[in-house]
């Protein structure tokens, strides 16, 4: 126990600031990918679960033609269910044992534990990505260029960005609330729709599908830019509040 | 705005006057006044619903002071809410640790909250006689009571000059309750000022060197000891 200063202000030791917040958000995101590395709920659930559904389409459509065609939208389709998982998990995490109570009560920045859950999700969902990107290449026969590529990568950061700080937003929402695990699908899935959109949009560019340009690909990535930075704004400064009540 | 009168140059670390807080509509504070000194351990106690949990809440920054005048550690509970949040710790009927993380790795995650040093986290879970074989145990391997000193740690490594605990002995065997209560007290001599909702009334009684009465959102002092 440190003997507590005698003239400690509150205008010298709040924690709100910049570096507070940056420090917090990662020691919040090393927090989740250490918890993620040892219960290895990705690797060992999360990513079978979304192969699953990535065969499962294949073994429904069962044409060649039409797979290769609906690729793109496939491969976002199976992000999106994942995202359900992980941001369950994620919050599953901090209220099994009240951890998101004790959060809030030693008055680290909200912010920072904002940024530092949705950077988490975030990584976890670019390896996810990456991972059902290289089945669509083994599958569904998908095909990308170099130049396609670049456009891939930049769809993948941008829609998993904006899919982490919505999906971080509405885990909070519902953590505190009765019925989470299907309150959250409710909430969740209507919002990220953009998201589907877009990015399967851009990822048909970067894949060439049906002959589409990769200049075509470009604008709904600026949508999916928008949308990652308006839920990021949103949610670092509506998830302090949004925790209290 | 002291609530009782105080020698001089004792710290007052909790000092409520006529404190209101509302759950939803109902007033589960109703003009509660109290007062703690530094050191103390306080033992709150009452029946269930009459407003203990509330009253450690408000004091932790967790529920809003409605009417009254409130400082915690001589920071106003309405203007720097937030502040006391960071002086202060909590631990309710949960502990509030990651099962899937080890002991050490617990503690130095709190401690890292308000920017403690490795040194400061070995000296927290040494205090609570968790280095050694513990400290690199998953949390899902220890005892109900071994958990709990983990949590206790965690306020250590944190600094937190208030605890506030509700129901402590919940879940402990024997020899968990007595680990416990010698960690308070010494937390306690150490400087820290121990507040403690518990049912367990004989058991805390020997603990506590105060006792206050919760009773329909007010509190009344019993006895000093």
């Amino acid at each position: 126990m440190s003997k507590p200063s005698q003239n400690s202000s509150p205008e010298n030791s709040s924690p709100k600031n910049t570096s507070t917040v940056i420090a917090t958000a990662r020691l919040i995101a090393t927090k989740d990918l250490r918890v993620e590395l040892r219960s290895r709920v990705l690797l060992n659930q999360v990513v079978p679960f979304s192969l699953i559904v990535m065969v499962m389409f294949a073994f429904a459509l069962d044409s060649d033609a039409v797979l290769e065609r609906v690729a793109p939208g496939l491969v976002w389709l199976a992000t999106l269910f994942s995202v359900l998982i992980m941001v369950s998990r994620s919050f599953a995490v901090e209220t099994a044992d009240g951890a998101l109570d004790q959060l809030r009560s030693s008055g680290v920045p909200a912010m920072g534990i904002f940024i530092g859950k949705t950077v988490a999700l975030m990584v976890q969902l670019l390896v996810l990505v990456t991972l059902l990107v290289g089945a669509a290449v083994v599958l569904y026969r998908a095909q990308v260029s170099w130049s396609g590529g670049v456009l891939l990568v930049t769809t993948a950061i941008a829609a998993t960005c904006g899919l982490a700080a919505v999906g971080t937003l509405y885990g909070g929402l519902a953590a505190g609330a009765k019925g989470r695990e299907t309150l959250l699908p409710l909430l969740l899935l209507p919002v990220v729709a953009p998201v589907l959109i877009g990015a399967t949009r851009a990822t048909e560019s970067a894949f060439g599908t049906n002959g589409i340009a990769i200049s075509e690909g470009w604008p709904w990535l600026g949508l999916l830019a928008v949308f990652a930075v308006l839920f990021s704004v949103a949610g670092a400064v509506a998830f302090g509040p949004l925790l209290d009540d | 705005m002291s609530a009782i009168a105080h020698e001089p140059g004792t710290d007052v670390v909790v000092d409520l006057v006529d404190a209101v807080a509302v759950l939803g509509s109902f007033p589960a504070l109703a003009g509660a006044t109290l007062s703690v000194r530094r050191g103390e351990i306080v033992l709150l106690r009452g029946p269930n619903g009459a407003g203990k949990t509330t009253l450690l809440r408000l004091c932790a920054g967790l529920v809003p002071l409605e009417r009254g005048q409130g400082r915690i550690l001589g920071v106003d509970l309405v203007r720097d809410r937030e502040l006391v949040r960071h002086r202060v710790g909590m631990i309710g009927h949960n502990n509030g640790l990651y099962s899937d993380l080890t002991v050490t790795e617990n503690v130095r995650f709190w401690g890292r909250t308000v920017g403690a040093s490795t040194s400061e986290v070995d000296a927290a879970l040494h205090r609570m006689g968790l280095d050694g074989r513990l400290a690199n145990l998953p949390i899902s391997r220890l005892s109900a009571g071994q958990k709990r000193r983990t949590a206790l740690a965690g306020l250590v490594a944190r600094r937190a000059e208030l605890w506030l605990l509700d129901e402590p002995h919940a879940g402990l065997d024997a020899a968990g309750r007595d680990e416990l209560d010698q960690v308070l007290k010494l937390a306690a001599a150490a400087g820290a000022t121990v507040m403690v909702a518990s049912h367990e009334l004989e058991r805390a009684s020997q603990l506590a060197t105060r006792q206050v009465e919760v009773v329909a959102g007010q509190a009344r002092e019993l006895e000093t000891l």
